[in-house]
């Protein structure tokens, strides 16, 4: 059976095994880093509190909080413009020292749902993603190839991948030549 | 290719991870003298056996930690965090080969 893999960037392209790359439109990201109790501090005003859990996420609605560090979370808010958010969680963290930088522009995240979504990664990345090793809600900064990325997987069969921006490019044609590999 | 527990992450593949060198090398800052420098500088133990470095998990969590490995056999036998005391073997586990 042979399933089409839609690419943003680089059109449609046959894969043997169903998933579907999709380029994301641009929302409001920021690097978050602090302390656990700055993170507290930061979850109420942000919405989604940041999770303590390594490699976890969490979400409230429309604002998700990805796990990065000990002390370094991505905060992705698809329901307001970065400049306004910005200015509300620094009026909220005023007192506590943190660091707080909009990286909206920085990265591009890349949806990669179905089946075959996981198997497309394994060609670049060398983490297990069977659910028990990597279950709904993990989240972890990896390679993909030469790249840098964090993967997040926010549903059985759907990742979230984001990547700098300048890589994009590069993650796109990899997972392109992966579904062609996998034909 | 080796499986390295990252102590904030857990195992992990080793192309995530960056070597750093040597752990546990402490500068005596009253000590100031060409020789004491030096030995700060460039003197390692280099033991085939086991040995306490720095490793950096680069492309996962971007932190350091420490790992106790055997140098013989590449056994990784035990990470953890900066700053922690390195463990005593016998609370390690896994035997060296």
């Amino acid at each position: 059976m042979v399933e089409t893999v839609t690419l943003a960037r680089s059109g449609s392209l046959a894969g043997r095994r169903m998933a579907s790359v999709t380029e994301l439109a641009p929302v409001a990201r920021f690097s978050f880093r602090g302390s656990e109790a700055t993170a507290i501090k930061l979850g109420e005003a942000f919405g989604a509190r940041p999770a303590v859990e390594p490699c976890r996420s969490s979400v409230a609605g429309a604002r998700s909080a990805l796990w990065l560090g000990p002390d370094e979370w991505l905060l992705i808010a698809t329901d307001q413009d970065a400049g306004t958010l910005f200015a509300a969680l620094e009026t909220a963290l005023a007192a506590e020292p943190h660091s707080l930088v909009d990286v909206s522009h920085r990265n591009t995240g890349f949806d990669i749902v179905g089946a075959g979504g996981a198997g497309l990664l394994s060609e670049g990345c060398p983490l297990d993603f069977d659910l028990a090793a990597f279950p709904v809600g993990m989240c972890t900064q990896t390679v993909l190839g030469k790249a840098e990325i964090v993967l997040w997987r926010f549903a059985p069969l759907s990742f979230r991948l984001e990547c700098w921006r300048s890589f994009a490019p590069y993650v796109a044609d990899f997972l392109a030549q992966a579904a062609d590999n996998q034909d | 290719m080796l499986l390295i527990p990252c102590p904030y992450c857990g195992p992990r593949s080793e192309l995530e991870f960056k070597h750093a060198g040597e752990a546990h090398i402490t500068r005596e800052p009253q000590v100031a003298d060409d020789q004491a420098w030096g030995e700060f500088l460039y003197t390692r133990t280099n033991p085939k056996g086991i040995i306490a470095e720095r490793w950096r998990h680069t492309s996962g969590c971007g932190r350091f930690f420490n790992c106790l490995r055997d140098t013989v056999s590449d056994n990784i036998l035990a990470t953890y965090k900066s700053g922690e005391p390195r463990p005593s073997l016998e609370t390690s586990g896994e035997p060296s080969r």
